[in-house]
């Protein structure tokens, strides 16, 4: 093969043609190992509703279900820690619930159906650890005038009572308020709502 | 006398005596592959400075470390099993019953901590002596790629004992991803291969840590000596030794790696094994820095333990996260702000100023600028991210006239060691709980931290510096 009587402009056409193919292939061939890493069946099907007893928790206790695979706080507050909740709009990042962490019917004062029982998805909305309740009004290392709350060891970011993020805090949003309703006075289910109640 | 032309005969340099049964099977080989060149261009024949000191004993304890992760990682692997309901179990399996199995363990862990230890001596000694400075951009280069793929590595193998930390360590660094806008959810849903940490998450990371990061680590090592024998050693008075050759046309202040340097740094294997395995034998867990007490406690989804912090290498990078709240966005928005001003009075070039200008801007309502601007918490990735990152641009940042701090003055020998405080500084406070002192601090440290580089350009420039010698110094 002598190089003189090659048609240059053919041979680029034919480099540039093989290579736009070869990608596409080299593109195409990646998806099957790309979709492999997606959630598989097994782990979509996963997650069923739970169902909780209200019963067993006294008043200013705390009882963790997982749902999901992650926890899942409800916390029976009493009038005293709902007053913390009341007083405690100026410090708090969202005090209105404006961003959607919340289903609608949980979008009021307390995040919550019922006032006294709050349930929330016990991740913190900054980069998923799961904070501490620290329920007690005393002094503490992170906040000299603690009123009660939640703290989440990781990062420093600060919940109160109903869920909302502090101000200045690494977290950017409230704590997230799963879909659930009640079954009686006493048992709600986790992971399941009646549509617009 | 033979009528052929006789082949030209294989030199055997630095090899040694050979015997004749040998020499003949090395002629066979080398017919077929170029064994002796290859001993000659990387070992016999390859010339590096004379006036190697201590901080260059560390590129070849890395290799050394390198070969104790892989050979103890495959001997673990006979023994562990990547589920989440048998990991833990499978490790403690190798603790106590697997013959030898703590030795082989305890090799592992304490590997992975001197791995970095090495790493950050040896990037340390880039630092001090310039050697990332041109001709040696892409060592530079291909040496933080082998950084950052560690990093990975030490990330994903940290899940596999699934102890507590192992978990909530993963769900920290996974759930970043979660920060980036748009694609955030999606992409940590498909690293995680579930909505949480699990089972899926753990088998995958298994995967990772055990083929495809070391096989990409060996191939960047490759890279990196490959690039470094091309151009040569730098050396601590930062001169270059090819511009006075003999007459053979060797370096005049070089002398052949071996046996000069094997030897020198057999030296350097002996005393870091000495310190090695005193840590394997007595204090494996190095008072909670090694391997950190939580994770001696199987992972437990539903509570987070009450202190959580990385490994002691991630800590720095996780201070700068956690320094970035919202109250400190301002600080940052001025800093680049006043960055770009830097850049528009200095800089002769428009075209450079009004970049600068308009990227600023950019950055600033990204920061501050109400609904537009971007959640704290991305920043504090991205800070993360731009701090592992910013290393390599480092060669183009510094224009001093010399590359090793010897010559170079009081600016830089200042700012080096400023910055070397900060990063100790920040690692500690990355150990420690949140307290509003530590994150002033961090705050503090990411500015100080971030300008050590980006004023580089200017200080280098400014700093008196000493006239290099012609020849290396002893």
């Amino acid at each position: 093969m002598s190089g003189k009587n090659t048609d240059q402009g053919k041979r680029q056409f034919l480099v540039a043609a093989t290579t736009v193919a070869g990608g596409v292939v080299a593109g195409a061939a990646a998806v099957p190992f790309v979709a492999s890493m997606l959630p598989s069946e097994r782990a979509k099907a996963a997650g069923a509703p739970v169902e909780v007893d209200l019963s067993t928790l006294a008043p200013g206790e705390q009882k963790t279900i997982e749902w999901q695979g992650k926890p899942v706080w409800v916390v029976r507050r009493t009038k005293d820690m709902l007053d913390t909740v009341r007083g405690n709009d100026s410090n708090v990042a969202d005090p209105d619930s404006k961003k959607k962490m919340q289903p609608a019917y949980a979008t009021n004062e307390f995040r919550s159906i019922k006032e006294e029982y709050l349930v929330v998805v016990g991740i913190c909305t900054h980069l998923g650890c799961s904070p501490v309740g620290k329920f007690a009004k005393q002094a503490e290392a992170f906040d000299p005038n603690w009123q009660g709350g939640f703290y989440c060891p990781c990062h420093g970011s600060l919940f109160d009572l109903a869920g909302r993020v502090f101000k200045n805090k690494p977290a950017p949003d409230n704590l997230v308020v799963p879909p659930y309703k009640y079954l009686s006075d006493t048992r709600i289910v986790i992971g399941e709502d009646t549509k617009g109640a | 006398m033979a009528a052929t032309t006789p082949k030209e005969p294989v030199q055997f340099t630095g090899a040694g005596p050979l015997n004749a049964p040998i020499s003949g099977v090395l002629t066979w080989v080398d017919q077929r592959f170029p064994l002796m060149a290859l001993w000659r261009d990387h070992l016999s024949q390859y010339y590096a400075p004379k006036n190697f000191n201590f901080w260059y004993f560390f590129g070849s304890l890395a290799m050394l470390v390198l070969v104790i992760q892989i050979v103890t990682g495959i001997f673990l692997t006979m023994h562990y099993k990547p589920s989440a309901t048998e990991a833990f179990a499978s490790v403690e399996y190798i603790m106590r019953d697997v013959p030898a199995g703590w030795f082989i363990r305890y090799m592992h862990s304490t590997g992975a901590s001197a791995f970095f230890i090495v790493v950050y001596l040896h990037m340390f000694r880039g630092l001090l002596y310039g050697s990332y400075r041109q001709p040696r951009e892409l060592i530079w280069i291909f040496g933080m790629l082998i950084y950052l793929c560690l990093m990975a590595e030490a990330f994903f193998g940290y899940l596999l004992p699934w102890g507590q930390m192992s978990f909530w360590g993963a769900q920290v660094i996974i759930n970043l991803f979660d920060a980036l806008p748009v694609i955030g959810p999606g992409l940590s849903e498909w690293v995680r291969g579930d909505f949480v940490i699990s089972d899926a998450t753990l088998n995958r990371f298994f995967a990772f840590h055990v083929i495809a990061l070391p096989l990409v680590l060996l191939g960047l090592v490759a890279a990196h000596i490959m690039a470094l024998h091309e151009v040569g050693s730098n050396n601590p008075d930062g001169v270059e030794i090819k511009k006075h050759k003999d007459a053979q046309g060797h370096p005049l202040d070089g002398i052949p790696f071996h046996p000069y340097y094997t030897v020198k740094d057999i030296v350097g294997v002996v005393v870091f094994l000495f310190l090695f395995f005193l840590v394997v034998f007595f204090m494996p867990e190095m008072g909670g820095y090694f391997l950190e007490y939580n994770n001696f406690i199987p992972a437990d989804p539903l509570k987070t333990p009450p202190h959580i912090a990385p490994v002691w290498y991630f800590t720095p990078y996780y201070s700068i996260l956690r320094a970035i709240t919202e109250d400190f966005m301002l600080v940052l928005a001025i800093g680049v702000a006043s960055y770009a001003a830097l850049i528009w009075f200095t800089v002769r070039d428009r075209r450079i100023g009004i970049a600068a200008v308009v990227i600023a801007l950019v950055l600033a309502v990204l920061m501050i600028g109400g609904p537009l601007a971007l959640e704290a918490k991305v920043w504090g990735v991205a800070m993360m991210g731009a701090a592992t990152l910013i290393f390599f641009i480092l060669p183009w940042l510094d224009r001093s006239p010399v590359l090793s701090i010897r010559y170079k003055g009081t600016l830089s020998k200042a700012a080096l060691t400023i910055f070397i405080i900060t990063f100790i500084v920040l690692g500690y406070y990355g150990t420690q709980t949140v307290t509003p002192a530590g994150t002033l601090i961090s705050q503090i440290g990411t500015l100080i931290y971030f300008a050590y580089f980006l004023l580089m350009p200017w200080y280098s420039v400014m700093d008196k510096t000493k006239p290099v010698p012609d020849r290396v110094t002893m």
